[in-house]
C-alpha cells in the first residue's frame, strides 16, 4: 500500500470519521475475503472475476480509511473490536454459493448506498460517484451467478438456498443508521428488498423468512462486535505487518 | 465442475471507436452472457476496450495449415494488386 490513494479530491469540511471507518472496513474486509479465492476458485475465469472485485473494494477501502487516518495503521494495527464493518462481510467464503449470496446481499446494498451518497454533496459524494459504477458490476456479477446457481442443477439450487438462508440474519445490520452518514435508510432498505426479491424469485429460490438480525446477539459489527471467524481472518491479514513492522517491498 | 465442462469462446475486443474488433484470446464460460463478463474481466481490465464480442469457438471455421500454399502463396507475386503499383498520371485530381 505505498501508492497514493485514488485520485478523488479531498472532501470539503469535516469528514465523519465513524462513517468513513464503517464503510472503509466493509470494503477492506470483504476485499480480503474475496482475495482468499485466489488460487482456490472453481475456474480460472471466475478467480479473475472475484479478485477483480476484491481489488475494486480495496481501492474504496484505501480512500475511505485515509479519510479516517493512516490507512496502513488502521488496516494492520487495529484489534478486532476496533473494526466497524458489518458482520455480513466477514462471514467465511464457504462454498461458491455462500460467496455469491454474500456478494448479492452486499453489492446490492452498496450500489443503492453509493447511489444515494453520489446524489448528495456530502464528503463521500466524490468516492460514491466513482465507485457506484464498479459496484453496479459487482451486483450484476452476483445476480447472474444467483440466477444460474438457483436455476441450475438440483445441487446448485439446494446449496444456494442454504447460503441465502444462512446469511439472511446478517442483512438487517446493513440498514442500521451510521453516525455521520446521511442516507435515507428506509428507502435503502425498501430498494434493497425489492431488488433481492426479484432476483431470488427469478432464480426459482425462496426469499428467506427468518429474522434479518439475531435478537440473541449483544450487538453487531458497527459496534465492534464480530463473529468468531473474523478473528482468524484478521490474524492472517495482519500477521505479516505485525511480524515485520514498517517493512516495505 | 471444472472448466473443461464449459465451452470455449473466442473474444474480440474493439480498442477504440472507429477501429475494428480484434481477436484478444479465448476463455471458458457456461453461456454467452457469462462469457461476455469473463471477457470483460480478462481482457479489458486495463482499459483495453470499448466493445467486446464473444463467439463460440466451435462456430469458427478456420483455414487449415495444409491449405496454406494454395490459399496464400499465389498472392505473393502479384504486386499489381496493390495500389502503390500504379503511378498516378499528372493532372489527375480527386484521386
Amino acid at each position: 500500500m505505498k501508492q497514493a490513494p485514488t485520485p478523488v479530491p479531498p472532501a470539503a469540511g469535516a469528514v465523519p470519521t465513524a462513517a468513513a471507518l464503517a464503510l472503509g472496513d466493509d470494503a477492506l474486509v470483504l476485499s480480503h475475503r474475496l482475495a482468499e479465492w485466489a488460487g482456490n476458485a472453481p475456474v480460472l475465469e471466475e478467480e479473475v472475476a472475484l479478485t477483480n472485485i476484491a481489488l475494486d473494494l480495496l481501492g474504496q477501502a484505501r480512500f475511505l480509511l485515509s479519510l479516517a487516518g493512516d490507512e496502513d495503521e488502521l488496516a494492520y494495527l487495529r484489534e478486532e473490536r476496533a473494526f466497524r464493518n458489518v458482520q455480513l462481510v466477514e462471514q467465511p467464503n464457504g462454498d461458491f454459493a455462500h460467496t455469491i449470496a454474500r456478494q448479492l446481499f452486499f453489492s446490492t446494498y452498496q450500489e443503492l448506498l453509493f447511489g444515494q451518497l453520489a446524489a448528495g454533496d456530502g464528503p463521500f459524494a466524490p468516492l460514491a460517484g466513482k465507485a457506484v459504477k464498479e459496484v453496479a458490476y459487482h451486483r450484476d456479477h452476483a445476480e447472474h451467478w444467483t440466477l444460474r446457481l438457483g436455476d441450475g442443477t438440483e445441487e446448485s439450487h439446494r446449496r444456494t438456498q442454504t447460503a441465502l438462508d444462512a446469511l439472511w440474519r446478517y442483512t438487517g445490520e446493513l440498514f442500521e443508521p451510521v453516525e455521520g452518514l446521511e442516507v435515507d435508510v428506509t428507502a435503502l432498505r425498501d430498494g434493497w428488498l425489492t431488488l433481492i426479491t426479484k432476483t431470488v424469485r427469478q432464480a426459482t429460490l425462496e426469499l428467506p423468512t427468518g429474522p434479518q438480525a439475531g435478537a440473541w446477539t449483544a450487538g453487531a459489527g458497527r459496534q465492534g462486535l464480530h463473529t468468531e471467524p473474523f478473528g482468524r481472518m484478521l490474524a492472517e491479514m495482519q500477521h505479516l505487518h505485525r511480524s515485520h513492522p514498517g517493512a516495505s517491498w | 465442475m471444472t472448466s473443461t465442462d464449459w465451452p470455449l469462446w473466442e473474444v474480440f475486443v474493439r480498442s477504440r471507436r472507429g477501429l475494428s474488433h480484434t481477436h484478444a484470446g479465448s476463455l471458458h464460460a457456461p453461456d454467452a452472457e457469462m462469457a461476455l463478463r469473463n471477457a470483460r474481466d480478462l481482457y479489458t481490465r486495463r482499459s483495453e476496450g470499448v466493445s467486446i464480442w464473444v463467439v463460440p469457438s466451435a462456430s469458427i471455421t478456420a483455414s487449415s495449415p495444409d491449405e496454406k500454399d494454395p490459399f496464400f502463396e499465389p498472392a505473393a507475386d502479384k504486386p499489381y494488386r496493390h495500389p502503390t503499383f500504379y503511378d498516378i498520371p499528372e493532372g489527375v485530381r480527386h484521386l
